[in-house]
């Protein structure tokens, strides 16, 4: 393999690799524009949506071994059920956890997200173990070859869904009213509650919606890494390097950060070390941080305050 | 119409309200008058249910809707335009106007809504120009006309206008105010909040005066002008803000 083609390999795999973290950081933004919290659960929600369409797909033990479930759903039924079900989960974290500290400032309501991580990391290794598991390729055949590089099949599949879904939340954001109304909350509580929008609810379904989008992200990668119940906090962080990088507050900027983030990690795990990858981005998470994080946390603390969340 | 009886609103610890009561008969322009701080602004947000009062009541129609929540209040029929404009910056001037009828598009009235729009667009021709448009992007006067073109488009039985003076040039005060009398031509009702006291008394029916959150003077527009205590309290408007401003 010559340098050209291992550099065009290195992109593609971080193409690949950034769509997930940008589907995640979407799932981040979603959240933060609306009611502004930073949620540090978000990574749970890929970790969940994942296990859950594993549990329906194929033979599974849980608890111990102690309860057999032994479906046999499709892959696509599987895969929607993933959906909902951490969906319906997002909008009970967000009734259990966030509503009831509705007074609370925007900074106890990151920590409370964290805690929230912690109990869901927890639960899920009561309900599917420590053991690893994945679900098979959506669709089989050989890799396709472009150039000298090379790209699988479940590659084109984890680019092709976060572009269809990129494409269906913009149509969702700009030309349905609930979107409209998503985004005027996340421009003005005040003045959106004056309008007869009912910024709660909307923060409940930014919570359902921004989970959704995250299970996605953990079913089209399962089938090309392994799921384990604690990755929920990797995947977290990598989802807010990607959504910070990318301003917190604009979906295209979440994207451009995954995609960046994801290109960046591959990079430098094929030309430095893999042990490296994971250090790269932290680091870049330091940099962002270090420059901005303060005004971030202040300006949407008073928006959620407005909103009266 | 609207009744507002002896309400008192706090922040916090702050109370910035004393049993306020007002009233609004149907049809009719009323003024409330006062300086910077006076407490026009949470007497608005009271009624629309952003700062609910913390004691007396607040009636609309004679049916209380003191303690229910802003978005249930839009429903009702109070539409506020809130000071600054308030208008959704990052969206299109159509999108602004599409989410003033938010509860009647929930409702499947989506005909009606788009007419308005045609209405409010006849009303203000600058915005149907610049329709699409990013609302931020909007002069001050637009911006107005679309805040208020938007607080229209709920159908409101009273109209809640904040300080829709503010920042602009008197000529444009003068067009937004001849919007308001043309309203309430065709049949709505208007609680307006100026600082510009003598402009906004000019085109009322009553008027109330508000000074450190009580009410203290009421009356018919016209005799409020030449009223001699009304000139102590534009005085007493300007030492406040002498004050404001040293600090």
């Amino acid at each position: 393999m010559s340098l050209q083609d291992q550099l065009l390999q290195f992109l593609l795999s971080g193409i690949t690799l950034g769509s997930i973290y940008a589907l995640i950081a979407l799932g981040f933004v979603t959240i933060y524009n609306v009611t502004g919290i930073i949620n540090f659960a978000q990574g749970e929600f890929a970790v969940y949506g994942a296990f859950m369409a594993i549990t329906v797909f194929q033979e599974s033990r849980l608890l111990s071994g102690n309860v057999a479930v032994n479906l046999g759903w499709s892959l696509p039924a599987s895969a929607l059920f993933g959906v909902v079900i951490t969906a319906l989960l997002g909008l009970l974290l967000y009734r259990l956890a966030i509503q009831t500290a509705r007074h609370a400032s925007a900074l106890s309501m990151i920590i409370i997200t964290i805690g929230a991580a912690f109990v869901l990391r927890g639960a899920a290794l009561l309900v599917w173990g420590t053991d690893p598991s994945r679900l098979p390729v959506f669709t089989k055949g050989s890799p396709f070859k472009i150039a000298g590089a090379i790209l699988t099949r479940q590659s084109v599949w984890v680019v092709g869904v976060t572009a269809v879904l990129l494409v269906l939340l913009y149509l969702f954001f700009n030309h349905t009213l609930t979107g409209k109304a998503l985004r005027a909350c996340s421009i003005n509580p005040g003045a959106a509650r004056l309008m007869g929008i009912n910024t709660k609810r909307m923060a409940l379904l930014a919570f359902g919606l921004s989970a959704a989008v995250t299970a996605v992200a953990g079913i089209v990668i399962v089938p090309s890494t392994f799921m384990t119940y604690d990755r929920g906090l990797t995947l977290s962080l990598k989802g807010f390097v990607a959504a910070i990088v990318g301003g917190m507050s604009s979906p295209v900027g979440a994207v451009v950060g995954g995609l960046l983030l994801g290109v960046l990690e591959a990079f430098s795990a094929g030309l430095l070390s893999s042990g490296y990858k994971d250090a790269i981005s932290f680091i870049v998470l330091f940099i962002v941080l270090a420059a901005r994080i303060g005004g971030l946390l202040r300006g949407r603390a008073i928006v959620a305050e407005q909103a009266g969340l | 119409m609207l009744e507002i009886k002896a309400i008192s609103t706090f922040y916090g610890h702050i109370q910035a309200l004393k049993e306020v009561s007002l009233e609004v008969q149907g049809g009719e322009i009323v003024s409330l008058v006062g300086a910077n701080g006076a407490g026009k602004t949470t007497l608005l947000n009271s009624v629309s249910g952003i700062v609910p009062p913390r004691r007396g009541e607040i009636l609309l129609n004679g049916q209380a809707i003191t303690h229910l929540p802003a978005e249930k209040i839009v429903g009702m029929g109070i539409s506020q335009v809130p000071e600054r404009r308030q208008v959704f910056g990052e969206l299109s001037v159509r999108d602004n106007l599409v989410l003033g009828g938010y509860l009647r598009l929930r409702r499947g009235k989506k005909t009606a809504v788009t007419q308005d729009i045609e209405r409010v667009c006849e009303m203000f021709p600058i915005l149907k120009e610049r329709q699409n448009q990013l609302a931020g992007t909007l002069s001050g006067g637009e911006q107005q006309m679309l805040a208020i073109g938007r607080g229209l488009m709920a159908q409101p039985k009273v109209l809640l206008l904040d300080e829709p003076s503010l920042g602009l040039a008197p000529l444009l005060v003068r067009e937004i105010l001849d919007v308001l009398v043309n309203l309430r031509e065709m049949g709505t009702t208007i609680l307006l909040v100026e600082q510009n006291a003598r402009a906004a008394l000019e085109i009322s029916d009553r008027g109330y005066v508000l000074e450190t959150g009580s009410v203290v003077l009421s009356g018919k527009a016209q005799e409020l002008i030449t009223n001699e205590d009304v000139q102590k309290a534009y005085l007493g408007r300007v030492n406040h803000k002498r004050l404001e401003t040293r600090d």
